[in-house]
C-alpha cells in the first residue's frame, strides 16, 4: 500500500516497547575512553618503553632510598677519625675489601657493612658516591627542564597570544639564541658564573645547592629555553587556526570546553614529551660539564665529575669509570627510550 | 645561479656575521662580570703582562672604549692579547698552534664518518628487514645514545690500557687513531641512521620504478637515482656535523691528551686564563657559524627544489 506523504496515520508499530534482545544493539561494547587512557594503553603495549620505564623508576628510587639507611656517607673519608692519624689504608680499596681497623673488627667477629665498589683516592666508600651521583644528576636534568618548561611556556605562550610586534621581537631574540653555538657558551657562562658566583652566595640559603649547580640552572634559563618557546608559540599559532576549533565554535561550544576537550589534549602531550626529552639532555650537559671540571662542587659527585676523576687512575681502578659511564648511558637511553613510546602514545599527530 | 640564491647567500652570511658579533660581544662583557675583569681578576699576572695590557686595552677606560679597542684588534689583525698563564705567548699563536693538529683530526673523523656513514646506510636499507640492518640499527643507536666523554674513556681503556694496541698519548700519529675513532662514532652513528631511511624514502618513489622499468642496470639505479636524492638530508647535516666535531674534540683532547685547540680551552679554564678564553670561545664559535653557513649555503646549491621563503 502506498502511502501518502502528507497523511496523518501512525503506525502503531512504532510505539511498542523495545524487547530485551532489540535493546542489546543500543548497548555500548566499550566503555568510551579518554585520550589519556588511550595514550597509557598504547604507551602499556609498548615493551621497549614500558621496559625503560621500570628501569628509570628503580633507578630513581634505589638513589633516593638507598642513602637513607646506607652506613657510609658520600663525604666520609673512613680513613680520617677525629683525634687521630689518617689512615690511609682506607684511601683506593678494591671493591669488598675492608681498612685495617675494619679488618680487625671483622675478625673480632663483628660484622661490617662491605664496600660494595671498593673506595676512591680519599677513603669514600665508592657505592654511595654512585648512587649520591645518580640522585644529583638525575635532579639537575628534572629542575632544568622544569626552568626550561616554565620559561618556554611563559615566553611562547606570549609571542603566540599576543602576535604582531612583540612576537617579531620575542622571535629575533629567539633565532639569536638559537644560532648561538650552545656547547660553547655553555662553557664559557659555567667558566665565569663559577667564579662570580661563588663569593656571593656564601651564607645564603643556596649555598648548600653549590655556585656550580646553581650556574647550571642559571644558563638553562638562559639558553635552553627557545626550543620550547618556539614549540609552545607553534602549537598555539597553529591550533587557533584549526578546523575543528572553528567547528566546535560554530556548534556552540563554550570557550572551556573547547580548551579542556580541544587545545590541552592536542598541544600538552607536545610539550610534555619534549619536556620529557630535555631530560635526558640536561643530564647530558650537566656530565659533559661535570667532565670539563666545571660541574657540581667538590665533594659533591655527579656521574659526570665521577668519570672525570676515575680518568686519572684508569690504569689500575678501570672499574671506578665504568660504573659512572654504564649508569649515564643507561639513564641517558632508556629516559630517550621513554620519551620515544611517551611520544608514540600520545601525540595525536601520529595516531592516524 | 639566480639572483634569488644569490640574495639568499647573502642573508645568510650577513646573518653569520651578526651572530660572531654577538658572540664576541656576549664573551667579552660576561668575561667583564668577573670581579676585576679578565685581565685583573688574576693576582699572579706578571708585572711585564700587566703593563702590556694597561698599555693596549687602557684598562683605566670605560668599558665600552676598551671593548671597541678589542673589537678593532680582533678584526683587524687577530689579535687577541697575550695569555696570563704561558709567559710571553699570545693567544692567537696558541690557538693557531692547537688549530692545526684540531683540524687535522677533525676533518679526518669527518671523512671516515661520511664515507662509512653512507655505505652503512645505503646497505642497511638494500638489505631491509635482515640480520645485517638490524645489526646495524641497533650499534647506531647505541652509538647515538652515549656521550662522547664516555665513549672516548670507554676506548681508551680497552685499546689503550687493557689490550695496549695503541699507545693513549694522543701527540703521535699512531696516537691520533683512538681519538679520531671516538669523534666519527656519533656522527657517523647518525648519517647511517639518515642515509638508511631517506634512502628507504627513495626506493618508494615513483621515478626508481620507471628507472627499473627502462631496463637500467642495479647499480645505475642505486648510485645514478637512489643514492643522489638520498644524499640531500645527509648534506643538511653538514654544519651540526663539524659543530659536534668542534664540541666533541674538547672532550676527545681531554682524554687522550691530544695537544688540539680543544685541550688548551679545557686547561685555560682550569688555569683561569681569562684572554684565552675569550680568544678560543670566539675562534671556535666562528668556526661553527661557519661550518652552519656553508652546510646551508651547499644544501641550498645541491637541491634546487627547496625554497626558502
Amino acid at each position: 500500500m502506498k502511502k501518502n506523504p502528507l497523511s496523518m496515520h501512525i503506525d502503531v508499530d512504532a510505539f511498542i516497547p523495545a524487547t530485551a534482545e532489540e535493546k542489546k544493539y543500543l548497548v555500548q561494547m566499550r566503555e568510551s575512553s579518554t585520550f589519556f587512557r588511550d595514550g597509557a594503553r598504547r604507551l602499556r603495549k609498548n615493551k621497549v618503553a614500558m621496559f625503560s620505564l621500570i628501569v628509570i623508576v628503580l633507578i630513581i628510587l634505589s638513589s633516593i632510598i638507598l642513602p637513607m639507611f646506607w652506613p657510609y656517607s658520600y663525604e666520609e673519608q673512613l680513613g680520617v677519625r677525629p683525634g687521630k692519624r689518617v689512615d690511609p689504608s682506607f684511601n683506593n680499596l678494591s671493591p669488598f675489601e675492608y681498612g685495617t681497623t675494619e679488618q680487625a673488627r671483622i675478625d673480632a667477629g663483628e660484622s661490617v657493612f662491605p664496600h660494595i665498589f671498593g673506595t676512591d683516592s680519599a677513603g669514600r666508600d665508592y657505592f654511595i658516591r654512585v648512587v649520591y651521583g645518580t640522585r644529583i644528576s638525575l635532579s639537575v636534568g628534572f629542575f632544568a627542564s622544569i626552568i626550561v618548561l616554565i620559561i618556554g611556556l611563559v615566553v611562547g605562550s606570549i609571542a603566540g597570544y599576543f602576535g604582531g610586534k612583540l612576537d617579531l621581537i620575542i622571535m629575533r631574540i629567539v633565532d639569536i639564541i638559537y644560532s648561538l653555538p650552545d656547547t660553547l657558551m655553555v662553557i664559557l657562562l659555567a667558566a665565569i658564573l663559577r667564579v662570580t658566583l661563588g663569593n656571593r652566595l656564601e651564607g645564603t640559603a643556596l649555598e648548600s645547592i653549590g655556585s656550580n649547580i646553581l650556574s647550571l640552572f642559571i644558563i638553562f634559563a638562559l639558553l635552553y629555553w627557545v626550543s620550547m618557546a618556539r614549540l609552545v608559540r607553534g602549537q598555539i599559532l597553529s591550533l587557533k587556526e584549526e578546523e575543528y576549533v572553528l567547528s566546535a565554535k560554530a556548534t556552540g561550544a563554550k570557550g572551556g570546553w573547547i580548551i579542556r576537550k580541544h587545545l590541552l589534549p592536542n598541544s600538552i602531550s607536545v610539550i610534555i614529551i619534549s619536556t620529557a626529552l630535555q631530560i635526558p639532555s640536561a643530564i647530558f650537559t650537566e656530565s659533559y660539564l661535570s667532565f670539563l671540571g666545571l660541574g657540581v662542587n667538590a665533594p659533591m659527585p655527579s656521574l659526570g665529575s665521577l668519570a672525570s676523576d676515575a680518568l686519572n687512575g684508569i690504569n689500575s681502578y678501570a672499574y671506578r669509570l665504568v660504573i659512572p659511564a654504564i649508569a649515564i648511558s643507561l639513564i641517558v637511553l632508556s629516559l630517550n627510550l621513554l620519551g620515544d613510546g611517551l611520544r608514540d602514545a600520545f601525540d595525536p599527530k601520529l595516531n592516524r | 645561479m639566480s639572483s634569488k640564491t644569490l640574495f639568499y647567500i647573502l642573508k645568510r652570511v650577513v646573518l653569520a656575521l651578526v651572530t660572531v658579533l654577538i658572540v664576541i660581544s656576549i664573551t667579552f662583557f660576561a668575561m667583564h662580570a668577573i670581579p676585576g675583569g679578565p685581565f685583573l681578576g688574576e693576582k699572579a699576572v706578571s708585572p711585564a703582562v700587566l703593563e702590556a695590557l694597561e698599555a693596549k686595552y687602557g684598562l683605566d677606560k670605560p668599558l665600552f672604549e676598551q671593548y671597541t679597542t678589542y673589537l678593532k684588534g680582533i678584526v683587524l689583525d687577530f689579535d687577541f692579547g697575550p695569555s696570563l698563564k704561558q709567559r710571553g705567548m699570545m693567544v692567537i699563536d696558541i690557538i693557531m698552534d692547537g688549530l692545526k693538529t684540531s683540524i687535522r683530526l677533525g676533518v679526518i673523523a669527518a671523512a671516515i664518518a661520511l664515507a662509512f656513514g653512507l655505505v652503512l646506510g645505503s646497505i642497511a636499507s638494500l638489505r631491509r628487514n635482515t640480520l645485517i640492518d638490524r645489526f646495524i640499527m641497533v650499534v647506531t643507536t647505541a652509538f647515538v645514545s652515549m656521550p662522547s666523554f664516555i665513549m672516548g674513556t670507554l676506548l681508551l681503556l680497552v685499546f689503550a690500557v687493557k689490550l695496549a694496541i695503541v699507545p693513549a698519548n694522543g701527540s703521535t700519529p699512531a696516537g691520533m687513531i683512538m681519538p679520531i675513532i671516538t669523534l666519527s662514532l656519533y656522527p657517523m652513528a647518525y648519517i647511517t641512521r639518515l642515509t638508511r631511511s631517506s634512502m628507504l624514502d627513495v626506493l618508494g618513489q615513483d621515478y626508481i620504478r620507471t628507472a627499473r622499468a627502462k631496463g637500467v642496470s642495479y647499480p645505475g639505479i642505486i648510485g645514478g637515482h637512489a643514492l643522489k636524492n638520498a644524499i640531500i638530508p645527509v648534506i643538511t647535516y653538514f654544519g651540526p656535523m663539524l659543530a659536534y666535531i668542534v664540541t666533541g674534540s674538547l672532550v676527545v683532547e681531554r682524554i687522550f691528551a691530544v695537544p688540539g685547540i680543544g685541550r688548551a680551552f679545557v686547561n685555560s679554564i682550569t688555569g683561569r686564563d681569562y684572554p684565552l678564553i675569550m680568544g678560543t670561545t670566539i675562534i671556535l664559535a666562528s668556526l661553527i657559524v661557519l661550518m652552519n653557513l656553508l652546510g646551508d649555503i651547499m644544501y641550498k646549491l645541491v637541491d634546487p627544489r627547496i625554497s626558502f621563503e
